[in-house]
C-alpha cells in the first residue's frame, strides 16, 4: 500500500523508500514506494522479468539495494524467512524429511547446539500439520514435488519468523497441495506473521490474498487486492513487459 | 605371504599410512561428492605435484620440504580455481580441467628436469615404504585434526551443500565452512601423496565415496562405508604392491575401482542388480 505519514517506521512493519534493485546497472526493480503491514498477506503479481523475485532477494538481503532503502521496522534478519522457488535445492542429498524440518530451528540451535526433544516433537508437529506426518523417516529424494514442498511448509512452521517471504510457492503444486499450503500460510497470518508471496495464478491471488503489488519494474498497483488487479493495470503490465531495453540510459530520477 | 608385513618396520608403517589416510580422506571426499565438486578433488590432488617437484628441487628427498611444497601449491590453486570460476565467464569444469592439466606439466617438466625417473614415478605413483617415523606422526596429526574438525563443521557444512540459500537466508557463514572444508581437503590430498602418489592421491579420497553411495542413502551410512572401503583397499592394495613390486598409489586406486564395479553391479541402490533383479516392494 502506498506509504502514509502514520505508517512510517512503524514497529514491525517493512517500509520500501524508493527503492531500486537490480544486475550490472540495469534496475529490475524501479524506484519502488510503500508498505508491507505487518501481519499482511501480500501477492506480489507481475509478468516475468518484472522484479518480483528481485525485490524478494532485496528483502531477504541478497541483493543490495541501487539507491534508496528498505526499513524493516525492528525485524531482524533472523525473523525473515525465505522460500527460493523450486529448482534452487539438490533433492538427491541424502537427507531424511525430519532432518530438513529440523533446520528451521537453525536461527535456536544455530552449527552447534544439540536439537532436543522437545524441538524433535514440534517438528514432527510441524510435518503432521502439513500433512506429511508419516514421512519423517523417509529420504527427501523419494517425495514427489509437492510432498517436498509441503516439507520445506513445515520447516517454515517450526522456524517461526516473523516475515514469510515467498518465490512461487505454489508453481507446479496440484490444487489439493494449494489449497492445504494455503491454509497453513493462512493459520500462520492469524499468528502475526507478516507474507509476501510471488505469484502467477491470479485466481488464486484474488481469492486468498487481500494485498497485492504489481510490479513491472514500475510499481503499477500496491494496495486492495481488487482495485490493483484491475484490467486497466493487468493491461499496463503486459505493455511494460514488451519494453524492456538492453542499453539504457543513465536514470536521472532523484534517488 | 603376509610374513613381511607383521615384521618389516617399512611395510608396518605402510599399512598404518594407508589407513590413517582412508580414515579422513573417505569422509572428506563423501563431501566432496555431495557438493558435486570431484573434479575440484581432482584438481587440488594433482596441484600437488608442482608444489612438491619444487620441494624436491630445493631441499632433494626431504619429505618435510615436498610436503611443505604441495600444501602450498594446492592451497594457491584451490584459491586461484575457486576465484577463476567466480570472477571469469568460463564455466566451472572447463577451467577446473586447465589447471589441472597445466599443474601435471609443470610438475611433470620440473621433476624430469631435476630428478631421476625412479623419483619421477615415486612422487607421480607412490611409495607407501618410503613413509618413515617422522611423517607418519604428521600423518596420524593431520588425520586427528580433520576428524575433529569435521565433526565441529559437520552440520553447517551439510546444510551449505544441501540448500545454500537457506544457509545465506539464516546468515549461517556458509562461505566460511566451505573455505575450513576447502583447507581440510588440500590437507588430506598432501597427506596422502606418499602413499598414493600425487596423481592417484584424489582416488582414495573420491572413489569409495561413489562406490558407497550404492550401499547406503543416509550421509551416516555414505561415510562410515567409504571409510571401510578405502581402509580395505588401500591395505590390499599394499600388500599386492609389496607382492607384485608394483607403485602402491595405482594397486590401491585399482582395489577401490574393483569394489566400485562390484558394488555397481550387486549394490543396494542404483546398481544393475536393483534394476533388473528388484527386491519385492512395499505396500506403501
Amino acid at each position: 500500500m502506498p506509504i502514509d505519514s502514520d505508517s512510517m517506521g512503524a514497529a514491525m512493519t517493512i517500509t520500501l523508500s524508493n527503492l531500486s534493485v537490480g544486475y550490472d546497472r540495469h534496475p529490475a526493480v524501479h524506484h519502488i514506494s510503500g508498505v508491507f503491514a505487518a501481519g499482511s498477506l501480500t501477492a506480489i503479481v507481475g509478468p516475468n522479468g518484472g522484479g518480483k523475485s528481485t525485490l524478494l532477494k532485496a528483502l531477504i538481503g541478497f541483493l543490495r539495494p541501487m539507491s534508496g532503502h528498505i526499513d524493516f521496522g525492528g525485524i531482524t534478519p533472523q525473523q525473515i524467512a525465505y522460500l527460493p522457488q523450486q529448482s534452487e535445492v539438490d533433492r538427491s542429498f541424502p537427507l531424511s524429511v525430519l532432518d530438513v524440518v529440523l533446520l528451521g530451528f537453525w536461527p535456536k540451535i544455530g552449527a552447534f547446539s544439540a536439537v532436543s526433544s522437545e524441538q524433535r516433537g514440534a517438528a514432527q508437529e510441524a510435518l503432521e500439520k502439513t500433512g506429511m506426518g508419516a514421512f519423517a523417516e523417509r529420504p527427501i529424494e523419494a517425495l514427489s514435488t509437492g510432498q517436498w514442498q509441503r516439507v520445506l511448509f513445515a520447516r517454515l512452521l517450526v522456524q517461526k519468523a516473523r516475515v514469510l517471504l515467498l518465490d512461487e510457492p505454489f508453481a507446479a503444486i496440484d490444487n489439493r497441495t494449494t489449497h492445504d499450503l494455503m491454509h497453513v500460510l493462512q493459520h500462520m497470518q492469524e499468528e502475526g506473521c507478516t507474507i509476501i508471496a510471488v505469484m502467477h495464478d491470479l485466481p488464486l491471488v484474488r481469492e486468498h490474498f487481500p494485498q497485492s503489488l504489481m510490479l513491472a519494474r514500475e510499481l503499477i498497483g500496491w494496495g486492495s487486492t481488487a482495485e490493483v488487479l484491475c484490467d486497466e493495470n493487468l493491461a499496463r503490465a503486459t505493455q511494460l513487459a514488451g519494453n524492456w531495453v538492453e542499453h539504457a540510459a543513465e536514470c536521472k530520477k532523484v534517488a | 605371504m603376509l610374513c613381511p608385513f607383521l615384521t618389516d618396520p617399512a611395510l608396518k608403517r605402510a599399512l598404518v599410512s594407508a589407513v590413517l589416510v582412508s580414515c579422513s580422506g573417505a569422509p572428506l571426499g563423501v563431501m566432496l561428492v555431495l557438493r558435486r565438486m570431484s573434479l575440484m578433488g581432482d584438481v587440488i590432488a594433482h596441484a600437488i605435484l608442482p608444489g612438491t617437484a619444487a620441494g624436491f628441487i630445493l631441499a632433494g628427498l626431504s619429505i618435510p620440504a615436498m610436503s611443505l611444497g604441495g600444501l602450498i601449491a594446492g592451497l594457491i590453486v584451490a584459491l586461484i580455481a575457486g576465484l577463476a570460476t567466480r570472477f571469469t565467464a568460463i564455466r566451472e569444469d572447463a577451467s577446473l580441467a586447465t589447471f589441472y592439466l597445466l599443474a601435471v606439466a609443470a610438475g611433470i617438466l620440473m621433476l624430469s628436469l631435476h630428478g631421476t625417473a625412479q623419483d619421477l614415478e615415486d612422487i607421480l605413483f607412490g611409495d607407501a615404504q618410503s613413509v618413515d617415523n617422522q611423517m607418519l606422526v604428521y600423518m596420524a596429526g593431520v588425520t586427528s585434526f580433520t576428524l575433529l574438525a569435521l565433526a565441529v563443521i559437520y552440520r553447517p557444512l551439510v546444510v551449505e551443500s544441501f540448500d545454500p540459500h537457506f544457509m545465506r537466508a539464516v546468515r549461517g557463514k556458509g562461505g566460511l565452512y566451505h573455505v575450513i572444508f576447502m583447507l581440510l581437503v588440500v590437507l588430506n590430498m598432501v597427506e596422502g601423496y606418499r602413499t598414493l602418489g600425487t596423481l592417484m592421491a584424489s582416488g582414495l579420497l573420491l572413489i569409495p565415496a561413489v562406490a558407497a553411495q550404492f550401499w547406503s542413502r543416509k550421509l551416516s551410512g555414505l561415510i562410515s562405508i567409504s571409510v571401510l572401503i578405502a581402509i580395505i583397499s588401500s591395505v590390499a592394495g599394499i600388500i599386492l604392491a609389496e607382492t607384485y613390486k608394483v607403485p602402491s598409489g595405482p594397486a590401491i586406486v585399482l582395489f577401490i575401482g574393483a569394489i566400485y564395479m562390484g558394488s555397481g553391479l550387486l549394490g543396494r541402490h542404483g546398481s544393475v542388480r536393483a534394476r533388473y533383479f528388484p527386491f519385492r516392494h512395499f505396500e506403501a
